[in-house]
């Protein structure tokens, strides 16, 4: 048990598919399926007209992980599913936070925990100021934690996202999945080759 | 360039014909060379059901008499036809009931196209009369669906139902229609079928290099032993497999929906894999050196214990499915692709071999498997009638041309097992979610699907009570469907297990029938009820001749078990004998 427990990594699932009603659920299923707890789900227009990019984030083993990439890719509204481990990938999150504008107005102390932060003021009310960051769960944690004692009135993070670093983008794959005979590179498992790193299918 | 553009298109207006949603749909499915739809009408769907009035020479629609025999109707038809079966039901209870059905065509990959009406689109989401989310409720049990809310939607998503169900591995998929799509009139330019969607690749690519490997590991191989499945049967793939397997000389054993993909008698045929399969199979899967999948799943009925399973074995797995290659069983070289496509490049690079002292294993534990468990259970001469027996001299009056329907349980076992099988889709059972009371419709759709062959259906005492309303269909339609009912008088295969691992505590298995032969007789279907040895080739016969449906019920004995057995948990190699 406590081998398979070290076995498991937070893993980032990027999901190319088609903009369709009832599609996140199909893809939500396969992990409810398993019992595995989606951590963090971003949805959003990618870079391609006309086509979606999820980012999904799991704490699982790989060999879990490339299965669940298999069932999302076999989805007939799915083009493209990849998996990475955090250090594969470059990401962020968001997080907004809002205090009392004159706790920040008092004590000093506080502008300067915001400024080490890298905190920016988005708006600034008589009665309330909203900061944002974005980076790392630890990053936006930590200033939760600073803001706690003077009054952090409100607080919300935004999901994953992440680029894959290793990857060319979806515009020239894409031309090949609208020819009727797509090339081995859109079709095939480019993992056998590369071994285990960098999984496509 | 607008003004260019301008200029080149001049493509003609294309002749529109003013249609309703419903009609549109009826003139994709004749296009689609849809002849046989099961169904059962409502309110949701009524529209359909209006213009369908006026196809009665153009689509045959069969009148079920539950949703649920409906699609197991259309699985029936789709299994012998090899077309795709469509299904019509009605919003609310008639989708619901479609569920068992579109679960068990999922998991045994069975091309099928449902259609179910739903409310207006306008009371979506308000609890309407006969509403339910069908979209979301069929979601994990369908390939793909979709909810038309518009007439004008209808044959692109007709289309794409069809090209989906069929291409790549098959599968079920679901097109709901709200009751004003059926109604709304729209300017139909006629039906165009879908070849290409872009998101969508049925086939990987066959890659060479895997083809090579494979053929190196499979020409190296001392003992290599090949397990097939339904991906022959799907991928019409019989000759080439044949032509691989002959060639290679290699012994070859199959999954229950594998059944028939080479007939039983064929010499390399070594016979049934998993947890009720043959000894030989099953032992010798954890003794060969190169293990060939071909179109199977590796099922946890066909492996039992995972870890202790072919560990020895390379392991080389064709299938058209990319999700199904390292699921469970971990392959050494992975041979994506459709097997009509991959059997003959890897055919070409196998060497013609006879493995002779490598089957002569076989033969020795089928020896073993005959003396122990086959001959009395085929051959008794004492004591109560064997479901074994019913099956063998059934054997002996078909010929193993008939096809085969059966139920879940012993008696499903056993038929598969015993059953003779000469020609492709033969065995029409259901596989993967074994579910009782899929063989009576199953067989009225077997029928429909393949009118010129014998279908008997062979179903045990419980599974018939599940849908046995359905001889009311057979009755309207006055097809000619053959139902052995095996009766042991118990739910036989949870008896089984409750004798073996639950010290014979047997919990509400013992079930109790109506008299089944006045039950058929209620709906003008004659039958007959034997417990006698002597009354059985008789009887068999008698039913075989009789122009139209028969019921025979064959009392069998109590108490029997079906093995050889590999009890859950266990590895391939512990099947038990007794």
């Amino acid at each position: 048990m406590t081998e398979q427990i070290t076995d498991k990594q937070e893993y980032n699932i990027t999901v190319y598919t088609e903009n369709q009603i009832g599609l996140l659920n199909r893809i939500a299923i396969i992990f409810t399926r398993r019992k595995i707890n989606i951590d963090s789900l971003n949805t959003s227009p990618s870079e391609v007209d006309s086509i979606h990019r999820f980012n999904i984030v799991i704490t699982e083993t790989e060999d879990v992980v490339r299965k669940v990439c298999r069932q999302i890719e076999k989805q007939v509204e799915v083009l493209k599913v990849y998996y990475h481990t955090n250090a594969d990938v470059i990401w962020q999150e968001m997080a907004l936070y809002k205090v009392s504008t004159d706790v920040i107005a008092e004590k000093v102390s506080v502008e300067r925990l915001l400024r080490e932060n890298g905190a920016r003021a988005v708006v600034i009310r008589k009665d309330y100021t909203i900061f944002e960051t974005t980076g790392h769960r630890e990053e936006t944690d930590n200033l939760v934690a600073i803001l706690q004692p003077y009054g952090l009135i409100e607080f919300v993070r935004s999901a994953r996202i992440a680029i894959i670093k290793d990857s060319d983008g979806f515009n020239r794959k894409l031309r090949e999945f609208e020819r009727l005979e797509p090339g081995e590179d859109v079709m095939e498992n480019e993992y056998l080759n590369k071994g285990e790193k960098v999984f496509t299918m | 360039m607008e003004v260019t553009q301008e200029i080149t298109i001049d493509t003609p207006k294309k002749e529109t014909v003013e249609v309703s949603g419903s009609v549109a749909l009826l003139e994709a499915l004749i296009t689609e060379g849809v002849e046989t739809i099961f169904g059962y009408p409502g309110g949701a769907i009524m529209p359909i059901y209006d213009a369908l009035y006026d196809y009665n020479d153009k689509l045959q629609h069969i009148l079920v008499r539950h949703e649920q025999g409906g699609i197991h109707a259309g699985q029936g038809y789709a299994r012998t036809s090899g077309k795709v079966g469509v299904v019509f039901a009605t919003s609310g209870p008639g989708a619901t009931n479609l569920i068992t059905g579109l679960a068990d065509a999922q998991i045994d990959s069975t091309p099928l196209v449902c259609i179910t009406g739903q409310v207006f689109a306008h009371l979506l989401g308000t609890d309407a009369f006969q509403e339910t989310d069908v979209i979301n409720i069929t979601t994990p049990v369908t390939k793909w669906n979709y909810q038309v809310t518009d007439a004008r939607e209808i044959p692109e998503a007709i289309a794409k139902a069809f090209y989906i169900a069929k291409s790549g591995r098959p599968g079920p998929v679901l097109i709901d229609i709200t009751k004003n799509a059926q109604i709304q009139k729209f300017d139909f330019e006629g039906y165009v079928k879908c070849n290409h969607i872009r998101s969508y690749k049925p086939k990987p690519v066959v890659r060479h290099q895997y083809i090579e490997q494979a053929a190196q590991l499979i020409n190296k191989a001392k003992k290599p032993f090949i397990l097939f499945g339904q991906g022959v049967l799907l991928g019409s793939a019989e000759q080439e497999f044949k032509a691989f397997v002959e060639k290679s000389g290699i012994p070859a054993a199959w999954t229950v929906l594998g059944a028939g993909a080479i007939p039983t008698d064929h010499p390399l045929n070594v016979g049934m894999l998993g947890m009720h399969g043959n000894y030989g199979p099953n032992v010798l899967t954890n003794e060969c050196d190169v293990l060939i999948a071909i179109g199977m799943r590796f099922d946890d009925r066909v492996t039992g214990r995972l870890d202790k399973y072919a560990k020895q074995a390379q392991v080389v797995h064709l299938d058209i499915d990319p999700a199904e290659i390292d699921k469970n069983v971990k392959s050494t070289v992975p041979v994506w692709g459709d097997c009509k496509e991959t059997l003959p490049l890897l055919t070409a690079l196998v060497e013609e071999k006879q493995h002779t002292e490598w089957l002569a294993k076989f033969n020795d534990y089928t020896r073993q498997e005959v003396e122990a468990v086959i001959e009395k259970e085929l051959n008794p001469t004492s004591g109560e009638m064997t479901m074994g027996e019913v099956i063998k001299q059934l054997n002996d009056l078909t010929l193993g041309e008939a096809v085969i329907v059966t139920d879940v349980g012993q008696h499903q076992m056993v038929a598969c097992r015993y059953a003779k099988f000469n020609k492709t889709r033969s065995n029409v059972t259901s596989g993967g979610l074994g579910t009782m009371g899929f063989a009576l419709p199953a067989a009225i759709g077997a029928k429909f699907g393949t009118p010129d062959r014998e279908v008997v259906a062979i179903i045990g005492d419980g599974g018939f009570q599940m849908t046995c309303q359905e001889l009311g269909t057979i009755m309207q339609t006055g097809i000619n469907v053959k139902i052995i009912i095996l009766n042991n008088r118990f739910l036989g295969m949870v008896r089984q297990w409750q004798e073996l691992f639950n010290e014979k505590r047997y919990s509400f298995v013992d079930i109790q029938s109506p008299n089944f032969v006045t039950l058929a007789s209620a709906y003008g279907i004659p039958g007959k009820t034997i417990s006698e040895r002597e009354d059985l080739p008789a009887a068999l016969k008698d039913m075989l001749d009789q122009k139209g449906s028969f019921l025979l019920e064959v009392m069998v004995t109590k108490e029997n078990n079906v093995f050889p057995m590999v009890p859950q948990g266990c590895s391939v190699s512990e099947i038990r004998l007794k």
